[in-house]
Protein backbone atom coordinates (compact mmCIF):
# COMPACT_ATOMS: atom_id res chain seq x y z
CA UNK A 1 0.00 0.00 0.00
CA UNK A 2 1.42 3.36 -0.89
CA UNK A 3 -0.75 5.32 1.46
CA UNK A 4 1.45 7.64 3.42
CA UNK A 5 0.85 11.03 4.92
CA UNK A 6 2.51 13.93 3.33
CA UNK A 7 3.02 15.17 6.88
CA UNK A 8 5.20 18.02 8.08
CA UNK A 9 5.56 21.52 6.66
CA UNK A 10 1.83 22.20 6.53
CA UNK A 11 1.16 19.54 3.88
CA UNK A 12 -2.06 18.28 5.41
CA UNK A 13 -4.11 15.54 3.83
CA UNK A 14 -7.48 16.59 2.46
CA UNK A 15 -10.81 15.22 3.70
CA UNK A 16 -11.38 13.54 0.34
CA UNK A 17 -8.16 11.59 0.58
CA UNK A 18 -8.91 10.61 4.18
CA UNK A 19 -12.32 9.32 3.11
CA UNK A 20 -10.73 7.39 0.26
CA UNK A 21 -8.27 5.77 2.63
CA UNK A 22 -11.07 4.85 4.99
CA UNK A 23 -13.00 3.27 2.14
CA UNK A 24 -9.98 1.31 0.93
CA UNK A 25 -9.28 0.10 4.46
CA UNK A 26 -12.85 -1.11 4.88
CA UNK A 27 -12.65 -2.73 1.45
CA UNK A 28 -9.48 -4.60 2.45
CA UNK A 29 -11.11 -5.68 5.72
CA UNK A 30 -14.14 -6.95 3.88
CA UNK A 31 -12.10 -8.97 1.36
CA UNK A 32 -10.02 -10.42 4.18
CA UNK A 33 -13.15 -11.47 6.06
CA UNK A 34 -14.67 -13.08 2.97
CA UNK A 35 -11.53 -15.06 2.21
CA UNK A 36 -11.23 -16.24 5.83
CA UNK A 37 -14.85 -17.38 5.90
CA UNK A 38 -14.57 -19.19 2.58
CA UNK A 39 -11.38 -20.90 3.75
CA UNK A 40 -13.10 -22.11 6.93
CA UNK A 41 -16.13 -23.37 5.04
CA UNK A 42 -13.89 -25.22 2.61
CA UNK A 43 -11.84 -26.81 5.40
CA UNK A 44 -14.98 -27.81 7.29
CA UNK A 45 -16.46 -29.41 4.17
CA UNK A 46 -13.32 -31.47 3.59
CA UNK A 47 -13.23 -32.55 7.22
CA UNK A 48 -16.87 -33.61 7.17
CA UNK A 49 -16.46 -35.59 3.95
CA UNK A 50 -13.38 -37.45 5.16
CA UNK A 51 -14.44 -38.09 8.72
CA UNK A 52 -17.77 -39.51 7.62
CA UNK A 53 -16.22 -41.90 5.15
CA UNK A 54 -16.44 -45.56 5.99
CA UNK A 55 -12.75 -46.32 6.33
CA UNK A 56 -11.73 -43.14 8.14
CA UNK A 57 -11.04 -44.88 11.46
CA UNK A 58 -8.74 -47.38 9.77
CA UNK A 59 -6.95 -44.71 7.74
CA UNK A 60 -6.45 -42.64 10.84
CA UNK A 61 -4.98 -45.55 12.75
CA UNK A 62 -2.66 -46.56 9.91
CA UNK A 63 -1.43 -43.15 8.79
CA UNK A 64 -2.05 -40.63 11.56
CA UNK A 65 -1.38 -42.48 14.79
CA UNK A 66 -0.07 -39.93 17.32
CA UNK A 67 2.07 -42.41 19.26
CA UNK A 68 3.71 -43.77 16.12
CA UNK A 69 4.23 -40.21 14.92
CA UNK A 70 6.18 -39.14 18.00
CA UNK A 71 8.06 -42.42 18.04
CA UNK A 72 9.19 -42.01 14.42
CA UNK A 73 10.49 -38.45 14.74
CA UNK A 74 14.03 -39.16 16.06
CA UNK A 75 14.80 -42.00 13.65
CA UNK A 76 13.36 -40.36 10.56
CA UNK A 77 14.99 -37.08 11.60
CA UNK A 78 18.36 -38.80 11.78
CA UNK A 79 17.75 -40.24 8.32
CA UNK A 80 16.94 -36.77 7.07
CA UNK A 81 20.45 -35.63 7.97
CA UNK A 82 21.75 -38.01 5.33
CA UNK A 83 19.35 -36.49 2.79
CA UNK A 84 20.63 -33.04 3.67
CA UNK A 85 24.24 -34.17 3.30
CA UNK A 86 23.54 -35.66 -0.13
CA UNK A 87 21.64 -32.53 -1.11
CA UNK A 88 24.49 -30.19 -0.15
CA UNK A 89 27.12 -32.15 -2.06
CA UNK A 90 24.83 -32.59 -5.08
CA UNK A 91 24.01 -28.88 -5.24
CA UNK A 92 27.69 -28.01 -5.58
CA UNK A 93 28.26 -30.72 -8.21
CA UNK A 94 25.17 -29.68 -10.15
CA UNK A 95 26.15 -26.01 -10.04
CA UNK A 96 29.57 -26.66 -11.56
CA UNK A 97 28.57 -29.32 -14.09
CA UNK A 98 25.46 -27.50 -15.25
CA UNK A 99 27.31 -24.23 -15.82
CA UNK A 100 29.99 -25.99 -17.84
CA UNK A 101 27.37 -27.82 -19.88
CA UNK A 102 25.42 -24.63 -20.53
CA UNK A 103 28.52 -22.75 -21.61
CA UNK A 104 29.53 -25.65 -23.84
CA UNK A 105 26.12 -25.65 -25.48
CA UNK A 106 26.24 -21.93 -26.21
CA UNK A 107 29.66 -21.94 -27.87
CA UNK A 108 29.58 -21.01 -31.53
CA UNK A 109 33.00 -21.91 -32.91
CA UNK A 110 33.32 -24.82 -35.33
CA UNK A 111 36.35 -26.26 -33.52
CA UNK A 112 34.27 -26.89 -30.44
CA UNK A 113 31.58 -28.80 -32.31
CA UNK A 114 32.36 -32.17 -30.63
CA UNK A 115 32.09 -30.53 -27.23
CA UNK A 116 28.78 -28.95 -28.17
CA UNK A 117 27.51 -32.27 -29.48
CA UNK A 118 28.58 -34.07 -26.33
CA UNK A 119 26.83 -31.52 -24.12
CA UNK A 120 23.69 -31.69 -26.23
CA UNK A 121 23.56 -35.48 -26.15
CA UNK A 122 24.22 -35.50 -22.41
CA UNK A 123 21.45 -33.05 -21.54
CA UNK A 124 18.95 -34.79 -23.74
CA UNK A 125 19.75 -38.27 -22.44
CA UNK A 126 19.72 -37.35 -18.78
CA UNK A 127 16.61 -35.23 -18.99
CA UNK A 128 14.83 -38.12 -20.63
CA UNK A 129 15.83 -40.88 -18.24
CA UNK A 130 13.64 -41.52 -15.18
CA UNK A 131 15.41 -40.76 -11.91
CA UNK A 132 14.80 -44.22 -10.50
CA UNK A 133 16.36 -45.96 -13.50
CA UNK A 134 19.39 -43.72 -13.30
CA UNK A 135 19.69 -44.56 -9.60
CA UNK A 136 19.60 -48.29 -10.32
CA UNK A 137 22.12 -47.99 -13.16
CA UNK A 138 24.55 -45.90 -11.13
CA UNK A 139 23.87 -47.53 -7.79
CA UNK A 140 24.21 -51.14 -8.86
CA UNK A 141 26.07 -50.77 -12.17
CA UNK A 142 29.13 -48.81 -11.04
CA UNK A 143 29.91 -51.05 -8.02
CA UNK A 144 29.48 -54.10 -10.26
CA UNK A 145 32.36 -52.86 -12.41
CA UNK A 146 34.58 -53.54 -9.44
CA UNK A 147 37.02 -50.70 -10.21
CA UNK A 148 36.53 -48.56 -7.11
CA UNK A 149 36.00 -51.20 -4.46
CA UNK A 150 33.07 -50.68 -2.11
CA UNK A 151 31.32 -47.35 -2.60
CA UNK A 152 28.91 -46.04 0.06
CA UNK A 153 25.29 -45.71 -1.08
CA UNK A 154 25.21 -41.98 -0.36
CA UNK A 155 28.10 -41.32 -2.76
CA UNK A 156 26.34 -43.24 -5.50
CA UNK A 157 23.16 -41.33 -4.68
CA UNK A 158 25.01 -38.04 -5.07
CA UNK A 159 26.35 -39.13 -8.44
CA UNK A 160 22.94 -40.17 -9.74
CA UNK A 161 21.15 -37.03 -8.50
CA UNK A 162 23.91 -34.81 -9.90
CA UNK A 163 23.83 -36.55 -13.29
CA UNK A 164 20.12 -35.93 -13.72
CA UNK A 165 19.86 -32.47 -12.25
CA UNK A 166 22.93 -31.17 -14.09
CA UNK A 167 21.06 -31.80 -17.31
CA UNK A 168 17.96 -29.92 -16.13
CA UNK A 169 19.81 -27.01 -14.61
CA UNK A 170 22.10 -26.72 -17.64
CA UNK A 171 19.04 -26.06 -19.81
CA UNK A 172 17.81 -23.39 -17.40
CA UNK A 173 21.21 -21.68 -17.39
CA UNK A 174 21.39 -21.87 -21.17
CA UNK A 175 18.02 -20.15 -21.42
CA UNK A 176 19.37 -17.47 -19.10
CA UNK A 177 22.51 -16.98 -21.17
CA UNK A 178 20.46 -16.62 -24.31
CA UNK A 179 18.11 -14.15 -22.62
CA UNK A 180 20.94 -11.68 -22.02
CA UNK A 181 20.73 -9.18 -24.83
CA UNK A 182 23.39 -9.69 -27.55
CA UNK A 183 24.41 -6.05 -27.23
CA UNK A 184 25.90 -6.91 -23.83
CA UNK A 185 28.20 -9.44 -25.45
CA UNK A 186 29.17 -6.96 -28.14
CA UNK A 187 29.80 -4.22 -25.59
CA UNK A 188 32.13 -6.51 -23.62
CA UNK A 189 33.97 -7.73 -26.73
CA UNK A 190 34.33 -4.10 -27.84
CA UNK A 191 36.14 -3.36 -24.58
CA UNK A 192 38.62 -6.12 -25.45
CA UNK A 193 37.24 -8.94 -23.28
CA UNK A 194 37.93 -12.44 -24.57
CA UNK A 195 35.01 -14.79 -25.19
CA UNK A 196 35.65 -16.61 -21.91
CA UNK A 197 35.93 -13.42 -19.87
CA UNK A 198 32.81 -11.99 -21.50
CA UNK A 199 30.98 -15.12 -20.46
CA UNK A 200 32.30 -15.18 -16.91
CA UNK A 201 32.24 -11.50 -16.01
CA UNK A 202 29.43 -10.04 -18.10
CA UNK A 203 27.01 -12.68 -19.37
CA UNK A 204 26.75 -15.29 -16.61
CA UNK A 205 26.05 -12.86 -13.74
CA UNK A 206 23.18 -11.31 -15.69
CA UNK A 207 21.94 -14.73 -16.80
CA UNK A 208 21.89 -16.06 -13.26
CA UNK A 209 19.90 -13.06 -12.05
CA UNK A 210 17.25 -13.76 -14.64
CA UNK A 211 16.93 -17.45 -13.82
CA UNK A 212 17.14 -17.46 -10.04
CA UNK A 213 13.42 -18.25 -9.58
CA UNK A 214 13.70 -21.18 -12.02
CA UNK A 215 16.87 -22.41 -10.31
CA UNK A 216 15.23 -22.25 -6.90
CA UNK A 217 12.37 -24.29 -8.29
CA UNK A 218 14.81 -26.98 -9.44
CA UNK A 219 16.46 -26.85 -6.05
CA UNK A 220 13.19 -27.59 -4.27
CA UNK A 221 12.50 -30.47 -6.67
CA UNK A 222 15.97 -31.79 -5.94
CA UNK A 223 15.36 -31.60 -2.21
CA UNK A 224 12.63 -34.15 -2.41
CA UNK A 225 14.27 -36.30 -5.08
CA UNK A 226 17.19 -37.01 -2.77
CA UNK A 227 14.63 -39.11 -0.88
CA UNK A 228 14.89 -41.63 -3.72
CA UNK A 229 18.43 -42.65 -2.72
CA UNK A 230 16.70 -44.95 -0.23
CA UNK A 231 16.39 -47.46 -3.08
CA UNK A 232 20.18 -47.87 -2.96
CA UNK A 233 20.06 -48.86 0.70
CA UNK A 234 21.31 -45.67 2.33
CA UNK A 235 19.45 -45.18 5.60
CA UNK A 236 17.88 -41.81 4.86
CA UNK A 237 14.54 -40.42 6.00
CA UNK A 238 12.47 -42.56 3.64
CA UNK A 239 14.46 -45.70 4.42
CA UNK A 240 14.12 -45.11 8.17
CA UNK A 241 10.38 -44.76 7.73
CA UNK A 242 10.33 -47.98 5.73
CA UNK A 243 12.18 -49.83 8.49
CA UNK A 244 9.77 -48.57 11.14
CA UNK A 245 6.86 -49.49 8.91
CA UNK A 246 8.19 -53.04 8.63
CA UNK A 247 8.45 -53.28 12.41
CA UNK A 248 5.02 -51.93 13.37
CA UNK A 249 3.04 -52.35 10.20
CA UNK A 250 1.97 -48.73 10.51
CA UNK A 251 2.37 -46.09 7.83
CA UNK A 252 2.66 -43.06 10.09
CA UNK A 253 6.49 -42.90 9.76
CA UNK A 254 6.04 -42.18 6.04
CA UNK A 255 3.82 -39.27 6.96
CA UNK A 256 6.54 -38.07 9.33
CA UNK A 257 9.10 -38.26 6.51
CA UNK A 258 6.72 -36.37 4.24
CA UNK A 259 6.27 -33.65 6.82
CA UNK A 260 10.03 -33.38 7.23
CA UNK A 261 10.55 -32.96 3.49
CA UNK A 262 7.88 -30.28 3.33
CA UNK A 263 9.41 -28.44 6.28
CA UNK A 264 12.83 -28.66 4.66
CA UNK A 265 11.59 -27.02 1.47
CA UNK A 266 9.65 -24.30 3.27
CA UNK A 267 12.41 -21.76 3.89
CA UNK A 268 13.48 -21.91 0.28
CA UNK A 269 9.97 -21.53 -1.04
CA UNK A 270 9.57 -18.40 1.09
CA UNK A 271 12.88 -17.16 -0.21
CA UNK A 272 11.82 -17.70 -3.82
CA UNK A 273 8.54 -15.86 -3.30
CA UNK A 274 10.26 -12.93 -1.68
CA UNK A 275 12.89 -12.74 -4.39
CA UNK A 276 10.30 -12.96 -7.17
CA UNK A 277 8.33 -10.15 -5.55
CA UNK A 278 11.38 -7.95 -5.27
CA UNK A 279 12.22 -8.54 -8.90
CA UNK A 280 8.67 -7.66 -9.89
CA UNK A 281 8.72 -4.45 -7.88
CA UNK A 282 11.95 -3.38 -9.49
CA UNK A 283 10.85 -4.09 -13.02
CA UNK A 284 7.30 -2.75 -12.90
CA UNK A 285 8.15 0.76 -11.71
CA UNK A 286 5.72 0.08 -8.84
CA UNK A 287 2.69 1.09 -10.91
CA UNK A 288 -0.89 0.58 -9.79
CA UNK A 289 -1.85 -1.87 -12.55
CA UNK B 1 -17.16 27.38 -21.25
CA UNK B 2 -18.64 23.92 -20.78
CA UNK B 3 -17.52 21.38 -18.18
CA UNK B 4 -13.82 20.67 -18.62
CA UNK B 5 -12.88 17.25 -20.04
CA UNK B 6 -10.37 16.87 -17.25
CA UNK B 7 -10.05 18.72 -14.00
CA UNK B 8 -7.21 18.10 -11.57
CA UNK B 9 -7.61 19.29 -8.00
CA UNK B 10 -4.59 19.52 -5.72
CA UNK B 11 -2.88 16.39 -7.05
CA UNK B 12 -0.07 15.08 -4.85
CA UNK B 13 2.12 12.08 -5.46
CA UNK B 14 5.25 10.88 -3.78
CA UNK B 15 7.64 7.99 -4.32
CA UNK B 16 9.07 7.13 -0.92
CA UNK B 17 10.49 10.35 0.47
CA UNK B 18 10.54 12.07 -2.90
CA UNK B 19 7.56 14.35 -3.52
CA UNK B 20 7.06 14.27 -7.26
CA UNK B 21 3.80 16.19 -7.47
CA UNK B 22 3.21 18.82 -4.82
CA UNK B 23 -0.32 19.98 -5.52
CA UNK B 24 -1.34 20.36 -9.14
CA UNK B 25 -4.53 22.23 -10.05
CA UNK B 26 -5.35 22.31 -13.69
CA UNK B 27 -8.15 21.86 -16.24
CA UNK B 28 -8.34 20.99 -19.89
CA UNK B 29 -11.38 21.73 -22.05
CA UNK B 30 -12.77 19.98 -25.07
CA UNK B 31 -10.72 20.39 -28.30
CA UNK B 32 -7.93 21.97 -26.33
CA UNK B 33 -4.27 21.01 -26.84
CA UNK B 34 -2.18 21.60 -23.75
CA UNK B 35 1.56 21.08 -23.84
CA UNK B 36 3.51 20.45 -20.66
CA UNK B 37 7.14 21.47 -20.61
CA UNK B 38 9.70 21.33 -17.85
CA UNK B 39 13.03 19.82 -16.91
CA UNK B 40 13.48 16.07 -16.52
CA UNK B 41 12.15 15.08 -13.11
CA UNK B 42 9.74 18.00 -12.90
CA UNK B 43 6.82 15.56 -12.76
CA UNK B 44 5.47 15.65 -16.34
CA UNK B 45 5.49 11.90 -16.89
CA UNK B 46 4.21 11.18 -13.40
CA UNK B 47 1.31 13.56 -13.91
CA UNK B 48 0.37 11.78 -17.12
CA UNK B 49 0.63 8.35 -15.50
CA UNK B 50 -1.43 9.54 -12.56
CA UNK B 51 -4.23 10.87 -14.79
CA UNK B 52 -4.37 7.49 -16.51
CA UNK B 53 -4.59 5.83 -13.06
CA UNK B 54 -1.36 3.97 -13.70
CA UNK B 55 -0.11 5.38 -10.40
CA UNK B 56 -2.31 6.03 -7.40
CA UNK B 57 -2.34 9.62 -6.15
CA UNK B 58 -1.63 10.42 -2.50
CA UNK B 59 -4.06 13.32 -2.39
CA UNK B 60 -6.38 15.34 -4.60
CA UNK B 61 -8.99 14.53 -7.21
CA UNK B 62 -9.01 13.58 -10.86
CA UNK B 63 -12.29 14.52 -12.50
CA UNK B 64 -12.92 13.18 -16.00
CA UNK B 65 -15.97 14.71 -17.69
CA UNK B 66 -17.60 15.42 -14.35
CA UNK B 67 -16.83 12.03 -12.79
CA UNK B 68 -14.28 11.70 -10.00
CA UNK B 69 -12.20 8.79 -11.29
CA UNK B 70 -9.87 8.89 -8.28
CA UNK B 71 -12.77 7.66 -6.14
CA UNK B 72 -12.04 4.05 -5.16
CA UNK B 73 -15.63 3.10 -6.00
CA UNK B 74 -15.28 3.80 -9.73
CA UNK B 75 -14.23 1.03 -12.05
CA UNK B 76 -10.64 1.93 -12.91
CA UNK B 77 -10.58 -0.13 -16.10
CA UNK B 78 -13.70 1.63 -17.32
CA UNK B 79 -12.18 5.03 -16.61
CA UNK B 80 -8.92 4.10 -18.33
CA UNK B 81 -10.78 2.96 -21.40
CA UNK B 82 -12.03 6.52 -21.84
CA UNK B 83 -8.51 7.93 -21.91
CA UNK B 84 -5.95 7.20 -24.61
CA UNK B 85 -2.25 7.19 -23.81
CA UNK B 86 0.91 6.93 -25.89
CA UNK B 87 4.25 6.20 -24.30
CA UNK B 88 7.78 7.16 -25.18
CA UNK B 89 8.71 3.63 -26.19
CA UNK B 90 5.65 2.84 -28.34
CA UNK B 91 4.80 -0.32 -26.37
CA UNK B 92 3.09 -1.98 -29.31
CA UNK B 93 2.32 -5.63 -28.72
CA UNK B 94 5.12 -7.46 -30.55
CA UNK B 95 3.16 -10.70 -30.96
CA UNK B 96 0.22 -9.00 -32.68
CA UNK B 97 0.11 -7.67 -36.23
CA UNK B 98 -0.19 -3.95 -36.84
CA UNK B 99 -3.89 -4.28 -37.62
CA UNK B 100 -4.48 -6.39 -34.51
CA UNK B 101 -2.67 -3.78 -32.45
CA UNK B 102 -5.01 -1.02 -33.53
CA UNK B 103 -8.20 -3.11 -33.38
CA UNK B 104 -7.66 -5.20 -30.26
CA UNK B 105 -9.04 -2.71 -27.73
CA UNK B 106 -12.21 -2.19 -29.71
CA UNK B 107 -12.71 -5.94 -29.99
CA UNK B 108 -11.88 -7.02 -26.46
CA UNK B 109 -12.70 -3.99 -24.30
CA UNK B 110 -15.41 -2.26 -26.30
CA UNK B 111 -16.89 -5.53 -27.63
CA UNK B 112 -17.16 -4.47 -31.25
CA UNK B 113 -17.50 -7.30 -33.78
CA UNK B 114 -14.20 -8.27 -35.38
CA UNK B 115 -15.12 -6.89 -38.82
CA UNK B 116 -16.16 -3.54 -37.39
CA UNK B 117 -13.02 -3.24 -35.25
CA UNK B 118 -10.82 -4.12 -38.20
CA UNK B 119 -12.67 -1.72 -40.49
CA UNK B 120 -11.96 1.11 -38.03
CA UNK B 121 -8.38 -0.11 -37.72
CA UNK B 122 -7.85 -0.16 -41.49
CA UNK B 123 -9.35 3.31 -41.77
CA UNK B 124 -6.88 4.63 -39.23
CA UNK B 125 -3.94 2.86 -40.85
CA UNK B 126 -4.98 4.33 -44.20
CA UNK B 127 -5.06 7.75 -42.60
CA UNK B 128 -1.45 7.42 -41.45
CA UNK B 129 -0.47 5.94 -44.81
CA UNK B 130 0.62 2.45 -43.76
CA UNK B 131 -2.44 0.44 -44.71
CA UNK B 132 -0.27 -1.84 -46.84
CA UNK B 133 1.65 -2.85 -43.70
CA UNK B 134 -1.46 -3.89 -41.78
CA UNK B 135 -0.43 -7.53 -41.61
CA UNK B 136 3.20 -6.88 -40.75
CA UNK B 137 4.46 -7.05 -37.18
CA UNK B 138 5.59 -3.98 -35.22
CA UNK B 139 9.31 -4.81 -35.40
CA UNK B 140 9.11 -4.64 -39.21
CA UNK B 141 8.17 -0.95 -39.06
CA UNK B 142 10.39 2.10 -38.58
CA UNK B 143 10.34 3.89 -35.23
CA UNK B 144 8.23 6.72 -36.63
CA UNK B 145 5.75 4.27 -38.12
CA UNK B 146 5.56 2.32 -34.87
CA UNK B 147 4.87 5.47 -32.91
CA UNK B 148 2.17 6.54 -35.35
CA UNK B 149 0.56 3.11 -35.01
CA UNK B 150 0.72 3.54 -31.24
CA UNK B 151 -1.06 6.88 -31.56
CA UNK B 152 -3.88 5.53 -33.71
CA UNK B 153 -4.14 2.53 -31.40
CA UNK B 154 -4.80 5.00 -28.60
CA UNK B 155 -7.47 6.91 -30.54
CA UNK B 156 -9.14 3.88 -32.15
CA UNK B 157 -11.82 3.78 -29.47
CA UNK B 158 -12.49 7.52 -29.47
CA UNK B 159 -11.15 8.41 -26.04
CA UNK B 160 -12.33 11.64 -24.44
CA UNK B 161 -8.77 12.62 -23.73
CA UNK B 162 -5.46 11.71 -25.33
CA UNK B 163 -2.30 11.71 -23.23
CA UNK B 164 1.05 11.83 -25.01
CA UNK B 165 4.13 11.21 -22.89
CA UNK B 166 7.26 12.42 -24.68
CA UNK B 167 6.27 10.48 -27.75
CA UNK B 168 9.17 11.70 -29.89
CA UNK B 169 12.01 11.25 -27.39
CA UNK B 170 12.96 7.77 -28.57
CA UNK B 171 12.89 8.66 -32.27
CA UNK B 172 15.61 9.63 -34.72
CA UNK B 173 15.43 13.35 -35.52
CA UNK B 174 14.28 12.77 -39.10
CA UNK B 175 11.36 10.64 -37.85
CA UNK B 176 10.10 13.17 -35.31
CA UNK B 177 8.36 15.24 -37.97
CA UNK B 178 5.97 12.55 -39.19
CA UNK B 179 4.80 11.83 -35.65
CA UNK B 180 4.27 15.47 -34.78
CA UNK B 181 2.40 16.00 -38.06
CA UNK B 182 -0.03 13.31 -36.97
CA UNK B 183 -0.56 15.06 -33.63
CA UNK B 184 -1.28 18.27 -35.50
CA UNK B 185 -3.82 16.41 -37.64
CA UNK B 186 -5.51 15.10 -34.52
CA UNK B 187 -5.73 18.63 -33.20
CA UNK B 188 -7.33 19.76 -36.45
CA UNK B 189 -9.82 16.89 -36.10
CA UNK B 190 -10.79 18.20 -32.68
CA UNK B 191 -9.07 15.83 -30.24
CA UNK B 192 -8.44 16.91 -26.67
CA UNK B 193 -4.76 16.38 -25.99
CA UNK B 194 -2.45 16.70 -23.01
CA UNK B 195 1.12 16.28 -24.08
CA UNK B 196 4.49 16.27 -22.36
CA UNK B 197 7.33 17.10 -24.70
CA UNK B 198 10.78 18.56 -25.17
CA UNK B 199 9.93 19.78 -28.71
CA UNK B 200 9.66 23.50 -28.01
CA UNK B 201 9.04 24.59 -31.59
CA UNK B 202 6.17 22.19 -31.83
CA UNK B 203 4.79 23.33 -28.49
CA UNK B 204 4.85 26.92 -29.69
CA UNK B 205 3.21 26.08 -32.99
CA UNK B 206 0.48 23.71 -31.92
CA UNK B 207 -0.35 24.30 -28.25
CA UNK B 208 -3.41 26.26 -27.22
CA UNK B 209 -1.85 26.56 -23.82
CA UNK B 210 1.58 25.80 -22.40
CA UNK B 211 2.10 24.62 -18.84
CA UNK B 212 5.51 24.84 -17.26
CA UNK B 213 6.11 22.30 -14.51
CA UNK B 214 8.80 22.94 -11.94
CA UNK B 215 9.55 20.68 -8.98
CA UNK B 216 6.10 19.13 -8.93
CA UNK B 217 4.14 22.36 -9.23
CA UNK B 218 2.77 24.38 -12.11
CA UNK B 219 5.13 27.31 -12.10
CA UNK B 220 3.51 29.11 -14.98
CA UNK B 221 0.88 28.58 -17.64
CA UNK B 222 -0.50 30.58 -20.52
CA UNK B 223 -0.67 30.91 -24.30
CA UNK B 224 2.53 29.74 -26.01
CA UNK B 225 3.53 33.20 -27.25
CA UNK B 226 3.33 34.60 -23.74
CA UNK B 227 5.30 31.74 -22.15
CA UNK B 228 8.01 31.67 -24.77
CA UNK B 229 8.35 35.43 -25.36
CA UNK B 230 7.74 36.72 -21.89
CA UNK B 231 8.35 34.04 -19.22
CA UNK B 232 7.74 35.45 -15.76
CA UNK B 233 8.74 32.70 -13.33
CA UNK B 234 12.50 32.58 -12.78
CA UNK B 235 12.53 28.81 -13.33
CA UNK B 236 10.79 29.20 -16.69
CA UNK B 237 13.23 31.90 -17.70
CA UNK B 238 16.20 29.72 -16.84
CA UNK B 239 14.75 26.64 -18.55
CA UNK B 240 14.03 28.51 -21.78
CA UNK B 241 17.31 30.40 -21.84
CA UNK B 242 19.23 27.14 -21.57
CA UNK B 243 17.36 25.81 -24.56
CA UNK B 244 18.21 28.88 -26.60
CA UNK B 245 21.93 28.37 -26.07
CA UNK B 246 21.65 25.04 -27.80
Amino acid sequence: MNIRDFGGNGDDVSQIELKRRGFRRRQTGKSLLISCVSLLVFAAAIYVIFSHSEGWARVQAAYFSPERFVEAIPKVGKGLLLNIKILCVSVVCVGITATLLAVARTTRSAVLFPLRLLATVYTNVFRGIPMIICLYLVGFGIPALGIFGRIPAEVLGCVAVSLIYSAYVAEVIRAGIEAVHPSQRMAARALGFSHARTMRIIILPQAVRKIIPALMNDFVAMQKDVGLVSVLGGVDAVRSAQILNAVNFNYTPYVVAGVFFILMSFPFILLIDRYAKRLQNREQLQGAV
Amino acid sequence: MSDPVLRLVNIKKRFGAHKVLRGIDFSIHEHEVVVMIGASGSGKSTLIRVIHLLERIDDGQIVLAGEDISDPRVNEDGARAKIGIVFQNFNLFPHKSVLENVSIANRIVHKLPKEEAERIGMELLTRIGIAEKANRYPDQLSGGQQQRVAIVRAIASNPQLLLLDEITSALDPQLVGEVLDLVQELKAAGSTILMATHEMDFARRVADRVVFLHEGRIAEEGPPERIFEDPRHPATKEFLSRLRIK
